[in-house]
């Protein structure tokens, strides 16, 4: 194998971002403390912004296969790693000041969260299963000690160990699967294998087993009922930056990896996989949107909230349809958009000492902060799936997808949760509108000029969006058009 | 019985014997030990099946590196054996009971018959100057370059989160400055008293 410009220009934005990340590391060492705190995170927002105008002017419609078939450029690749990239420089914005007043903005919390994205851009473009795996490998091992980063907390650790256990025990039924599908099949590389189980008929129990234990990998992966256990708590417990950061981008990267591996890979199989999702998604968006309703703490209201998002997302996956793929796709995006800005919401709120992350908390925040409470009301209107919000377009696209694929009762159950998750998200808009601030209480804003108009700006997008969510579809169809 | 078929069962029969050494002896530095042993008899039926790259990379490294830092560890630890066996009995039906099952799901796998030795070729032998050593890297260094990198990406990550994990300044602990402890003069420790004669010290002050 010899390698050529084509091969190098696949991993560009991997390679870019991980000598970045090394150089941060090193400067790191050296640099004075007063500058340090600066340094780190304005050449960690420079190398990401870079990374995605590089994605974008690399894009092109061809997909490209290259060394030794280990990675892909494709539309997906390049859509998805560049919506990594600028999702993950909008949570370091949001995360700085939070990290640095509990003491734990440090230049290693920059250096893991690049070298997540790395990850999770090795995760997008993979088209083989050993770089799944290890990219699955780097995004996990980064996380576990994002969440485990602030030490003092107990919860902070109860969280990063239920990650990690949990974790490892998923990437081994994971690598246990693929294993499997590498005895049954005799290759590894994704379009191969799409041939060879094509070629197999009625699947046999062996390989049933393999795609059970990939779906479940999967699932757990994406936190999907019922693999949804660690969700709650470790966004309730992990700081509420590395909340953000592991609840936005690598939800992205675990698309890729589903489309590939399932839609792409195992293709063959999918009677047997839609089965299996459309159990998984309708749990994930009944338990989700039910459970949520009870929850005091907005961080585990919030979780349970992405349960019932990736049940949706799972909607548009088990249609097998080129429109449902290109639906989830458009979903997950959106999803991250939406995502992104509540948890910005919640870190503007909190200061030294109080994490403001119950739901009472927020009780008459448009009394003291109108604009705030206006961001909020968008975001959740949008998360609900409220007309004229894109998180309503997304709903549209997947249930229609669905019922495209004449599967209409799923269609009807997801509605009816949806209806009943909708209550708690209004709930929080009666709380911020309706109720009056508790006497004495003095919510502060805890956040700079520049953070304060991104977070407006990414709040915004949700309504001002819409006029051009066609293009959105577009780009996404196209995309998953180079899925064969 | 070949001499190989003879090698191989003695070695699986120190392996067998070691690993069922490792979780039955009291003292823990014992089982440790033949840890080692059942890695060296793994490395051993490695070298007959023409691994020798592995071989010596099992011994190399978790002989060598991982199973002595294990070592320390344990010699390190304070561990109560008497606490560890505490509920034994009140958990061994149920052990006992899984154990079982377990013991005859793999009974009725691998006495199916399709594990027999005459169901899969013998893979032919390499020649002498066959060097598996020099495949691998081959294989690594070109077709597996990425994934090469990556692994190598994931160690780093590794070590910057167990770093970042376990080291910070604990204010109570008290360090030494060699920096300070360099510059330091003679005035600073040192202080020169004039002690008439006649008297003792403790009449000065």
């Amino acid at each position: 194998m010899s390698l050529v410009a084509e091969d190098i220009l696949i991993v560009l934005p991997e390679i870019i971002v991980s000598l970045m990340a090394c150089l941060i590391l090193v400067l790191d060492l050296y640099l004075p403390a007063r500058l340090r705190a600066w340094t780190s995170f304005s050449l960690a927002l420079v190398t990401l912004l870079i990374t995605v105008l590089i994605i974008l002017s690399n894009s092109d419609s061809n997909s490209v296969v290259g060394l030794n078939s280990l990675v892909v450029k494709d539309r997906i690749s390049d859509l998805l790693k560049a919506g990594i990239c600028l999702f993950s420089a909008v949570v370091f914005v949001y995360s700085r000041r939070y990290a640095l007043e509990r003491g734990f903005w440090r230049g290693e919390y920059v250096v893991l969260g690049l070298f997540g994205v790395v990850g999770m851009m090795i995760m997008t473009s993979a088209y083989h299963l050993l770089t799944v795996y290890i990219g699955v490998e780097l995004l996990a091992l980064c996380l576990y000690a994002m969440v485990g980063m602030q030490r003092d907390s107990i919860p902070a650790s109860e969280a990063a160990m239920k990650l990690f256990v949990l974790g490892a025990l998923a990437s081994g039924v994971l690598l246990y699967g693929m294993s499997l599908l590498y005895g049954l099949t005799g290759t590894l590389v994704i379009s191969e294998m799409s041939t060879e189980v094509g070629q197999i008929g009625t699947p046999g129990l062996p390989l049933i087993l393999a795609l059970i234990l990939v779906v479940t990998g999967l699932l757990f992966k994406i936190g999907a009922v019922p693999f949804h256990m660690w969700v709650p708590d470790v966004y309730e417990g992990a700081p509420t930056s590395t909340t953000l950061f592991l609840a936005a981008a690598p939800k992205l990267a675990a698309c890729a990896m589903i489309l590939r591996l399932l839609a792409e890979g195992l293709e063959g199989l999918f009677q047997t996989w839609q089965e299996m999702l459309i159990a998984a998604s309708l749990f994930s968006v009944v338990l989700g949107n039910v459970v949520a309703i009870a929850q005091k703490n907005i961080k585990r209201m919030l979780a349970y909230s992405a349960i019932s998002h990736m049940g949706f997302f799972l909607l548009g996956i088990l249609s097998g349809t080129a429109m449902g793929y290109s639906a989830a796709l458009t979903y997950i995006l959106i999803y991250g958009v939406i995502t992104l800005g509540v948890f910005g919401v919640v870190l503007t709120l909190t200061r030294q000492g109080t994490e403001a992350d119950l739901i009472e908390d927020y009780k008459g925040l448009n009394h003291q902060h109108p604009w705030l409470a206006f961001l909020m009301l968008l975001l959740m209107f949008s998360l609900a799936g409220v007309p004229p919000t894109i998180g309503f377009y997304a709903k549209l696209s997947v249930l229609q997808s669905v019922i495209d694929a004449e599967l209409a009762w799923v269609a009807v159950i997801a509605v009816i949760s949806a209806v009943v998750g909708a209550f708690y998200y209004l709930r929080i808009v009666k709380i911020m509108y309706f109720e009056s601030p508790d006497t004495g209480t003095d919510i502060q804003l805890n956040c700079g000029n520049a953070q304060h108009l991104i977070l407006s700006l990414n709040a915004l997008v949700v309504v001002a969006a819409m006029p051009w969510i066609g293009t959105l579809a577009e780009i996404c169809s196209q995309a998953v058009a180079s899925i064969r | 019985m070949t001499l190989l078929s003879v090698v191989f069962y003695v070695l699986a029969a120190v392996l067998v014997g070691s690993s069922a050494m490792v979780i039955s002896v009291r003292n823990p530095v014992k089982a440790a030990l033949f840890l080692v042993l059942c890695f060296f008899s793994a490395a051993c039926i490695w070298i007959t099946l023409e691994a020798e790259f592995l071989a010596i990379t099992l011994v190399l490294v978790y002989v060598g590196a991982v199973m002595v830092l294990f070592l320390f560890v344990v010699m390190m630890l304070d561990i109560d054996i008497v606490q560890m066996r505490e509920g034994f009995t009140r958990y061994l039906p149920v052990g006992a009971v899984i154990a079982g099952i377990m013991m005859v799901e793999i009974a009725l796998v691998v006495l199916s018959g399709r594990f027999e030795l005459d169901n899969v070729a013998r893979p032919a032998g390499q020649p002498a100057d066959y060097s598996n050593t020099r495949e691998l890297g081959l294989l690594l260094y070109t077709d597996y370059v990425l994934a090469f990198e990556v692994a190598g990406l994931i160690l780093l990550v590794a070590i910057v989160a167990a770093i970042a994990l376990t080291l910070r300044r604990r204010p109570e602990t008290l360090y030494q400055k060699p920096s300070m402890q360099v510059q330091v003069k003679k005035s600073d420790r040192l202080r020169v008293v004039d002690v008439p004669s006649g008297t003792r010290q403790g009449d000065v002050e």
